[in-house]
């Protein structure tokens, strides 16, 4: 199974590879190859589709003036149901191709336990910090959860109370919202911590590369497996050639 | 399909707290009473609201039975229901039901809907749909008791009987009202004709047999805008699916006034929150950074 998947993941960035390409400057690593970099924005897309009508249906009384961008309230809520079959197809292919980089370790549950430091900046993360690090495993595995959610209480709703019953709606109803509005409390931390959050992430999805320095700082551990050198002292070497992080 | 002019409006889905109009009209209530005894299943009222409401004619579907069709459309507002109930002595008793909106005092379409002024419920008790501003997404069908909210796809929005709003509002009675030729069907007050019902079902317990004939006006959802007299008032489901105790999903309610504004404001603290990360203790920085310069020394004071 886990070998199927491989091989399909394998092929998919391949011909991602030929179609698009990834810009990898002197200095820096390749983080998300092209096929990634797809999904992620076909998510974002669809992302922001499903959640903008879903808005005009949450509550129409406050959206009500941006639903004619979607053709008025009673189109929004038509095609709803497909953008969120869009958002969980392409998500569906992305935690496949993530699968194994997003598998919980102990150590992200340690980085979990300094949540409280590296909010607070006093820490910028642990040195164990792989690929991903606690945090974006956590908000990856909160998706799939929603996912699920959004795709069972989805139907239900879709279907509506002639197929799947009154009481069904009623609660799918309560359970679609409340997976949304976490996930509107998650998109805002992500945005910001991929932007003006930590200056230096936003070309990761942009281009595909980040700078060494970036990989050093935020993800140790994965800058030790891909260069083999150690993270701490490759940074006190930039330090001693006055190579800074915020150049 | 309303005639917002001559009717108060009371309560408005997607909104809390009062109405303009609330309470502020001795509007009196309105109720249709339909007498299911003497109801001989002649489809005047169907025909008669179709005929009002300039509705398009629809299909009908046989089902060998005198049903004009399985249930009500978005163009087939009043439909009379036919079932046949056998006794225990065996003999067969035909009921014949006109289902339509039953126009709620607590009405479960309005609880359910979110969007704003779709759904109103007037000071005189007439529940009606605004279609302007439905955005058709069917919630008000699971929160219907009744299954009377019907979508049309062409529109993309909900429609169902308006107790003909824009009749009673001009001081005439239901089309149906008007076409019924036996008198089973009344218009008038809530207490008119809560108290003609009563006196029915009584003369059907004491003079007709009828022990269990009673009137349905469900206290459940607060009572109903149309009451029947039935011949078994403990047995509404025989009468084509009448449920004896309505009720509304109590998710509606609770997610709507509490939950929903309340955690809808929680997302927003998403962020504010990383707004005043950014501003307080600012963004993670990539190392090595280059070393701040030094403070300059404070002077004492004097």
């Amino acid at each position: 199974m886990t070998t199927a998947i491989d091989r399909f993941d394998d092929k998919a960035r391949q011909a991602f590879d030929q179609i698009g390409q990834s810009e990898v400057y002197e200095g820096e690593l390749l983080r998300h190859p092209v096929y990634t970099r797809f999904l992620h924005w076909m998510v974002a897309l669809f992302f922001f589709l499903a959640l903008f009508t879903g808005f005009g249906i949450y509550l129409p009384w406050l959206f009500r003036w941006f639903m004619p961008i979607f053709g008025g309230g009673p189109l929004a809520r038509e095609m709803h149901p497909w953008f969120g079959l869009g958002f969980v197809i392409f998500f569906g292919l992305q935690a496949l191709n993530w699968i194994k980089p997003m598998t919980w370790t102990a150590a992200d549950s340690r980085w979990l336990g300094h949540l409280k430091e590296i909010a607070s900046g006093r820490e910028i993360g642990t040195p164990e910090t792989g690929f991903f690090n606690g945090g974006q495993k956590a908000m990856f595995w909160e998706i799939v959860a929603g996912c699920v959610v959004y795709l069972i209480t989805g139907i239900i709703l879709w279907m509506g109370a002639r197929t799947f019953g009154r009481w069904a709606v009623a609660i799918s109803y309560v359970l679609h919202d409340i997976s949304a509005i976490i996930m509107l409390g998650g998109i805002f931390i992500h945005i910001y911590l991929s932007t003006i959050g930590e200056p230096g992430t936003f070309q990761a999805m942009i281009r595909g590369a980040v700078s060494e320095a970036w990989a050093w700082t935020f993800h140790p551990a994965w800058y030790k497996e891909v260069t083999g050198r150690d993270p701490e002292q490759a940074c006190e070497e930039a330090r001693q050639r006055g190579q800074f992080g915020d150049r | 399909m309303s005639d917002r002019k001559t009717l108060q409006i009371r309560q408005i889905s997607g909104h809390s707290g009062p109405s303009a109009g609330f309470d502020m009209q001795r509007d009196a209530e309105v109720c249709k009473l339909i007498d299911t005894t003497i109801c001989i299943g002649c489809k005047a009222c169907e025909v008669a609201c179709v005929e009002w409401n300039d509705m398009p004619f629809s299909p009908t579907t046989f089902d060998n039975t005198y049903q004009t069709m399985p249930s009500t459309r978005w163009n087939f507002w009043n439909l009379i229901k036919f079932n046949e109930h056998q006794r225990e002595d065996g003999t067969i008793q035909w009921l014949m039901r006109k289902d339509q909106c039953m126009h709620c005092a607590d009405p479960g379409c309005l609880r359910a809907c979110p969007a704003d002024g779709a759904i109103v419920q007037y000071t005189n008790g007439i529940v009606d749909f605004q279609q302007e501003n439905c955005i058709g997404c069917e919630f008000c069908v699971s929160g219907c008791p009744y299954d009377i909210p019907k979508f049309n796809p062409a529109t993309k929005r909900v429609y169902k009987c308006t107790l003909c709003s824009d009749r009673v509002g001009g001081g005439l009675e239901p089309a149906c009202i008007k076409a019924c030729p036996t008198g089973c069907l009344k218009f008038g007050t809530k207490d008119d004709m809560k108290y003609i019902a009563e006196e029915r079902a009584k003369q059907l317990r004491e003079n007709f047999g009828f022990e269990h004939a009673g009137v349905y006006d469900p206290q459940s959802i607060g009572g109903t805008h149309v009451v029947y007299v039935l011949h078994d008032a403990e047995n509404p489901e025989r009468y084509g699916g009448l449920p004896k105790n309505p009720v509304i999903p109590w998710s509606y309610t609770v997610w709507k006034w509490l939950f929903k504004p309340v955690l809808g404001t929680f997302a927003l603290f998403g962020l504010v929150g990383v707004w005043l990360h950014y501003v307080t203790v600012g963004p993670w920085r990539i190392q090595p950074e280059r070393p701040r310069k030094p403070e300059p020394p404070k002077k004492k004071e004097a």
